[in-house]
């Protein structure tokens, strides 16, 4: 068990050093994801035409392999982690946005149009009505971007060691190690579960509005909803 | 698809509002991309140039690559210096553009290697005409130290069924795939498939016409368990590999030298690496047989050692550290 | 050099078309892994959101089966695989499937739970059986949802099976970490060039399965 947790001196980290490496490595992308897919999703919401090229290409760059992106950055940004962290963020913008645009776009009329009679500018609408009425799909755009963004940090593996968790594999295979890779993949795991629960958690708090039974017993939507699955 | 806002009837406002969001989402991505860029400062693997003063001993993705590595940069540790490890980088393709660029100081490398890199066409006669064919192709702020008499080739090595079908033994060189190669799976690196001691050497060198190439590791894992499931009847192996024995693969003669002469030795940058670390790596070459090359690789990959324990063990063994 | 520059270097090169490396046999050998690995997750997964978005039970325990499946890298697993099985096809395949069984579940199971409630209880009035009622009638309602999850799964799989590549494997993964380790970028933009294409291809499949097999009654976009 302690070989577990041992991790060879060429990976420079700590277990603990390495499960908090890959955690920044994996958030700091969907954050600025959800950042940039704000904005870009209320465009969308507000000039309709916009919304289906703005999905082809999103796709597109979706369909892009994760190493194919981190070896042609190379040449720009070096064998960094920010080599790592450009093509996460934009795999997280792409699933985000037609989260939060699917979120805002169900605001039911009546709603939209009772906060601009009680005199709501458009900023205060979106702020106050809008997005708080989408954080539930938000969250569930977030949760997918999350996991899949822990997950592909260890293809940076490859690229000179910039996995985190993933640099475990490597040396699993230069060491004949299996154990390492077993601690990678369990490690990986439990932390994708772990801030997915988080997440969950979160947005629970921020709408209390929604009652936790919707989880819960006979008939209850799975888990994330199939508008951020199908967002992919 | 949900109920239909009515962007009509707010329409240039709220675009308005749009843009204005949009555009201090792009200012804190500005901010949040810059932060975490200079967050990396704090990692020893981030930074792309070397700080001054500091050693930075980087490495090939290969187990022996590692391994020298640490033994470099513990001997210069030992001497006081600064040193920093950048491990397990990629290929010589990308390991030598990075040493070229001040980002590593110092690389473990193998002197035939290196020159075939430099210059496929060399055929050097000796260890000594090797450094020197290749220091006069180094790029000028390079420089090759002393080599040290430890060895690792590139092998050619078969797995028993292609022995036995193929009549070969110890005795049997390249040369004698010649006939067979047409039939035969070649397995290698990737960057094998393109390298002069490669595909590309045993092809001009001993007409060898292999069935097809398929790309595994720098004789690692992959390597040893393709050729053991004989999914590739031929394949590229260290000569330090220990599962050669293991397996009970046999190694074929090259007597056309294809491979050279594959003599670890430090690669440095002249500038950034004071006299004693000079010396100190010198040290360690005059002290390093392949013998014991094996022995420590053994201990790495056989045992389970961790290189940085089998580095310092070694160099305290031998009065280095 | 331009990416354009790197992508049209790598498709104008002869060398690029044919033999054991070029780029039929590549793009064959993409489709035929992407192909096994959809059929396997599809023969699991789609059964099984059906019963259960018919039945409505077991929401939860699909949900963390779903979060769990999510949860394990690709990458890592298919490493973790070779060191422990060995070299072979499974290593490759079981983190395909793993990744494509998610996406086809859920949406599944939320597809068929979704359908309108009227009609399933007149079809039971008319006397259908349970299988009838969800082949007949929660089945062509809920197809546009179901397909859209299979797409998704779909264009994941050609994505991620580059990574066979790293195994030994073939497939246009092959001249990404060709390209990577013979520092030619040309391959590695031409590879990654090829994939986006054939995930382009994938969409255009879906939507054309979508066109013919989904009934005009239901067809709502």
């Amino acid at each position: 068990m302690g070989e577990f947790f041992h991790v060879p001196s060429d990976l420079q980290h700590s277990y603990l050093g390495l499960v908090g490496w890959h955690l920044e490595e994996a958030l700091i992308p969907v954050l600025a994801g959800l950042l940039l897919a704000l904005p870009l999703a209320q465009l969308c919401v507000r000039l309709r035409w916009l919304y289906p090229p703005v999905l082809w290409v999103t796709t597109v760059l979706y369909a892009i392999p994760s190493l194919a992106f981190f070896v042609v950055l190379i040449n720009w940004t070096g064998q960094s982690e920010i080599t790592v962290m450009i093509p996460l963020t934009l795999y997280s913008l792409v699933v985000l946005v037609p989260a939060i645009v699917d979120g805002v776009r169900s605001v039911p009329e009546e709603t939209h149009a009772a906060a601009t009679a009680m005199g709501f500018g458009p900023v205060r609408r979106y702020l106050q009505v809008e997005l708080p009425i989408a954080v539930p799909a938000i969250f569930a755009g977030l949760r997918v971007a999350t996991v899949s963004s822990i997950s592909l940090v260890s293809v940076g593996a490859l690229i000179g060691n910039q996995g985190a968790l993933g640099n475990l594999l490597a040396d699993s295979m230069f060491y004949h190690r299996p154990i390492l890779a077993v601690s990678s993949v369990v490690t990986t795991a439990v932390l994708a579960m772990a801030v997915d629960a988080l997440l969950v958690l979160c947005r629970r708090l921020l709408t209390p509005w929604t009652p936790p039974a919707r989880e819960r017993g006979r008939g209850a939507p799975v888990s994330v909803p199939a508008v951020a699955e199908e967002a992919r | 698809m949900g109920i239909v806002t009515d962007s009509r009837i707010h329409g240039r406002r709220s675009r308005a509002a749009a843009a204005l969001i949009a555009a201090t989402a792009a200012v804190a991505l500005l901010g949040a991309c810059g932060s975490s860029g200079s967050g990396g400062d704090g990692n020893p693997l981030a930074p792309a140039k070397a700080a001054a003063g500091q050693v930075v001993v980087g490495s090939n993705n290969f187990a022996e690559s590692i391994l020298l590595a640490d033994i470099y940069g513990e001997a210069l540790k030992a001497k006081g210096l600064k040193v920093s490890y950048k491990p397990n980088i990629g290929s010589r393709e990308t390991t030598y553009g990075l040493i070229k660029n001040g980002s590593l100081t110092v690389l473990p490398e193998y002197n035939g290697a290196l020159l075939a890199y430099l210059d496929p066409k060399a055929v050097p006669t000796s260890a000594d005409a090797t450094d020197s064919a290749a220091a006069a192709k180094l790029d000028p702020a390079l420089q090759l130290l002393r080599h040290a008499a430890a060895e690792d080739k590139d092998a050619v090595v078969v797995n028993q069924g292609t022995a036995a079908k193929y009549h070969l033994t110890a005795d049997s060189s390249i040369a004698d795939l010649a006939s067979a190669a047409h039939e035969l799976v070649l397995g290698g690196s990737p960057e094998f498939q393109t390298r002069q001691q490669g595909v590309l050497g045993l092809k001009s060198v001993y007409g060898l016409d292999f069935k097809s190439f398929k790309a595994l590791d720098a004789g690692g894992a992959l390597s040893e368990a393709a050729l053991k499931k004989n999914d590739v009847q031929a394949a590229d192996l260290f000569t330090t590999d220990f599962t050669i024995a293991k397996e009970k693969f046999i190694t074929l003669k090259d007597p056309k030298n294809l491979f050279g002469f594959q003599n670890v030795v430090p690669l440095v940058r002249k500038d950034d690496l004071p006299q004693k670390g000079v010396d100190a790596l010198n040290a360690v070459s005059a002290k390093l047989d392949t013998t014991t090359l094996l022995d420590l690789d053994t201990k790495v990959q056989a045992d389970k050692k961790d290189p940085l324990d089998v580095a310092t063990e070694w160099l305290k063994s031998v009065g280095l550290s | 050099m331009s990416i354009f520059h790197f992508i049209s270097d790598f498709f104008s090169q002869s060398a690029h078309w044919h033999g054991y490396d070029g780029i039929p046999q590549r793009l064959w050998e993409h489709i035929q892994y992407s192909m096994l690995a959809m059929a396997v997750a599809t023969g699991v997964a789609l059964p099984v959101g059906l019963v259960t978005g018919h039945t409505g039970r077991g929401g939860n325990a699909l949900a963390l089966l779903a979060t769990a499946g999510r949860a394990l890298p690709s990458f890592g697993l298919l490493v973790l695989l070779f060191v422990i099985i060995g070299l072979g096809l499974l290593p490759v395949m079981i983190p395909l499937v793993v990744l494509a069984i998610p996406p086809i579940l859920v949406t599944t199971n939320e597809a068929v739970r979704s359908v309108d409630p009227a009609p399933v209880d007149a079809a039971r009035g008319m006397g259908m059986r349970p299988l009838r009622i969800l082949a007949q009638v929660e089945l062509p309602v809920a197809l546009p949802l179901i397909l859209s999850g299979l797409r998704s799964a779909a264009i994941q799989i050609v994505s991620t099976a580059t990574i066979a590549a790293y195994v030994s494997f073939g497939g246009l993964g092959r001249y990404i970490v060709d390209g990577l380790y013979q520092r030619d970028y040309e391959q590695v933009v031409g590879g990654a060039t090829l994939v986006a294409g054939l995930a382009l291809a994938t969409l255009g499949a879906f939507w054309l399965a979508g066109r013919l097999a989904v009934s005009p009654g239901v067809r709502h976009r």
